[in-house]
């Protein structure tokens, strides 16, 4: 079940490229069409320490945070991600991470398990369409939209 | 055909100070002074400042405008609430500084009881709370307000902050009985900078409310309006130089640095973006007009503290004394903080303090560089206001105006390649503004700018730049 725009632009999400990457491409098609979808976006771009994210997602009451990492460092950049949002109070915020996470040939189940042992609610493989990040988002907050409406 | 005129008055801590304006020539005709008398009766020093304005003018016409700023009575004292202490918080900061307001504190995410009766305890004359972006994060000021609101807090508050729950803001602070009032959001959207209505709203807060609360309007027939802060007024000074009018050209991005007896303040007009190819910029986008105030770098009050962080070595040696003879001009500043230089020692001495309260303070002010490695290779990056191609560097202040080597003094503010990262300006004219000006300037630009412009151009004095090197020479060690 898709939600509708109305519902969307109700969920304001953090998107950006953490650590030492660059790599802002993959982010930006990701970020404009999730506001085309009718999200609430908030673009931090490349370079962004990771506490940065976590500063935005309190200014603007965040419900999510999306995290790109392109180089194969992620692993590293996340750890820690989830206690730092605890720490700062957003316990219930959405976590989602993906791009090329970790380097060499990894199994992607073990990678996404990684991830999600991390505090990740969800993990994205390399070659994710936008729609299916869209589609994952009406999913996890279906209930809190509808649960508002009630 | 009768002088054209205009009375502007400084009520200032220490004096109140007027100048009497040819607004046809854009030209001052006459300087007057009087002491600060605000924490008796205003009108006693105002009175003797205007005697000796008649004196000087041999009678005083009918003034076309009189028009007032103030930094009586302790400026205009101000603390800022915020949510995260690099965004909404420093957004707060940036609104309340630029209003020309005088910081005396600054607070992110939730206030405790304890702040909160701080607070109160400093009694500033407004403060500012913001927090949330537009839509963003509502529960941080709505548990501020409440904090302030149950401490009793008793002065006016401009709320600026998420205008979701701006409304139920206001409705916690007039429970509590307090003047409050809304702004715009400094920060509507995350990183969006919107610091000017906040600005607006606490200039009319200073007129409507703090003009009385400090006393200044017992002297309210002799002019016609105080307009805003004395800060505020070199500010709104610099930003009609760097603009100009329909008539007189701008002189484009500028900087003011005013050496005072207690702080050193710097005045940034410019958008301080990168000027290199390929600079990333981060963090807060910077106010195009923008004001710092250095606490520890004053030309009395904080002589010591300019000494102590150079190192009293280092500053001796800079300055060409002992350090025993540092010590001593030292003891004689701390003895009398109205001290005027007299010997040709002591001079030498207030100019190397500050050449360093310059430097440091402009340093503080100006945006860096940083490398950072990426696997791509090496990025830079910028934080703050690069000021590299600022044009014009504005020294004010006695200790520029009458000190001997105001160009060695003001070229301090210089970019220096042994800090490369430092973005300060690489090839600026260098002015002194002889006529102490700008804050004139600043007040007649509201109801003439094309006297202000030229006020303003008649009283700033290039320094030839030329002779900066022949300061170096110094007079033997005394």
């Amino acid at each position: 079940m898709s939600l509708e725009p109305d519902q969307r632009s109700k969920i304001t999400l953090v998107t950006g490229v953490i650590g030492a990457d660059t790599h802002i491409v993959g982010n930006r098609i990701l970020s404009m069409a999730l506001e085309k979808e009718g999200f609430n976006v908030v673009t931090l771009g490349a370079l962004t320490p990771s506490e940065d994210f976590i500063k935005a997602a309190i200014e603007t009451a965040a419900d999510a945070i999306l995290v790109s990492s392109l180089y194969g460092q992620g692993e590293l950049d996340c750890r820690g991600f989830r206690d730092m949002c605890v720490e700062a109070g957003l316990e219930d915020i959405v976590l989602y991470v993906g791009g090329n996470l970790v380097v060499g040939k990894q199994s992607w189940e073990e990678v996404e398990q990684r991830f999600q042992d991390m505090g990740f609610d969800r993990a994205f493989p390399p070659g994710t369409r936008t729609d299916d990040v869209a589609a994952h988002l009406d999913k996890d907050f279906a209930s809190k939209v509808s649960g508002e409406a009630a | 055909m009768t002088l054209r005129s205009a009375l502007l008055i400084d009520f200032g801590s220490t004096y109140t100070k007027l100048r009497a304006v040819d607004l046809d020539a854009g030209a001052i005709i006459a300087a007057g002074q009087g002491p600060s008398t605000v924490t008796s009766d205003i009108n006693i020093g105002m009175d003797a400042a205007l005697a000796d304005l008649e004196t000087r003018m041999g009678g005083l016409p009918t003034f076309d405008h009189r028009l007032a700023s103030s930094s009586a009575a302790g400026g205009l004292a101000m603390i800022t609430v915020g949510l995260v202490k690099e965004l909404t918080a420093e957004a707060a900061r940036q609104a309340a500084l630029g209003a020309g307001a005088k910081l005396i504190g600054a607070h992110a995410y939730k206030l405790t009881d304890k702040d909160a009766a701080a607070i109160i305890s400093q009694s500033p004359d407004i403060l500012l709370l913001a927090g949330g972006t537009d839509g963003g994060n509502e529960e941080t000021i709505l548990w501020n307000a409440q904090k302030l609101a149950d401490a009793s807090i008793n002065c006016p508050v401009i709320v600026a902050g998420n205008r979701v729950v701006a409304d139920d803001v206001v409705e916690i602070m007039k429970s509590a009985n307090v003047d409050v009032r809304t702004s715009e959001n400094v920060m509507p959207e995350f990183n969006v900078l919107n610091v000017e209505p906040a600005r607006a709203a606490i200039r009319d807060v200073f007129i409507e409310r703090i003009v009385h609360a400090k006393g200044i309007d017992k002297a309210a027939e002799r002019f016609d309006a105080v307009l805003m802060p004395t800060p505020a007024a070199v500010m709104d000074g610099a930003k009609v130089l760097a603009q100009g009018s329909d008539d007189i050209d701008g002189l484009g991005n500028l900087i003011i640095v005013d050496v005072g007896g207690a702080t050193t303040d710097v005045h940034s007009i410019g958008d301080g973006k990168p000027t290199a190819e390929g600079v990333l910029q981060y963090g807060l986008p910077e106010p195009y007009a923008k004001r710092t105030v250095e606490g520890d770098l004053g030309m009395r009050h904080n002589a010591r503290a300019i000494v102590d962080a150079v190192g009293a070595e280092n500053f001796a040696a800079e300055a060409g004394f002992t350090a025993e003879y540092v010590e001593a001009l030292l003891q004689n500043i701390d003895a009398d903080v109205e001290r005027i230089p007299e010997t040709e020692a002591e001079a030498m001495f207030d100019s190397a303090l500050a050449s360093n309260a310059v430097s440091r303070a402009i340093a503080r002010h100006a945006g860096r560089i940083e490398i950072k490695q990426s696997v791509t290779g090496p990025v830079t990056v910028q934080y703050g206001k690069d000021l590299t191609t600022t044009g014009t560097v504005i020294g004010t202040g006695g200790v520029l105006v009458h000190g001997h080597t105001p160009e060695k003094t003001l070229a301090a503010a210089l970019y220096d390649d042994r800090s490369p990262e430092s973005l300060r300006p690489k090839n600026p004219t260098l002015m002194i503004d002889r006529g102490y000006a700008l804050y004139a300037a600043g007040l007649l630009a509201a109801v003439d700018k094309f006297a202000a412009l030229k006020l303003a151009h008649n009283s700033l004095t290039p320094l030839d730049s030329t002779n900066k090197e022949t300061t170096h020479d110094r007079p033997p060690a005394a």
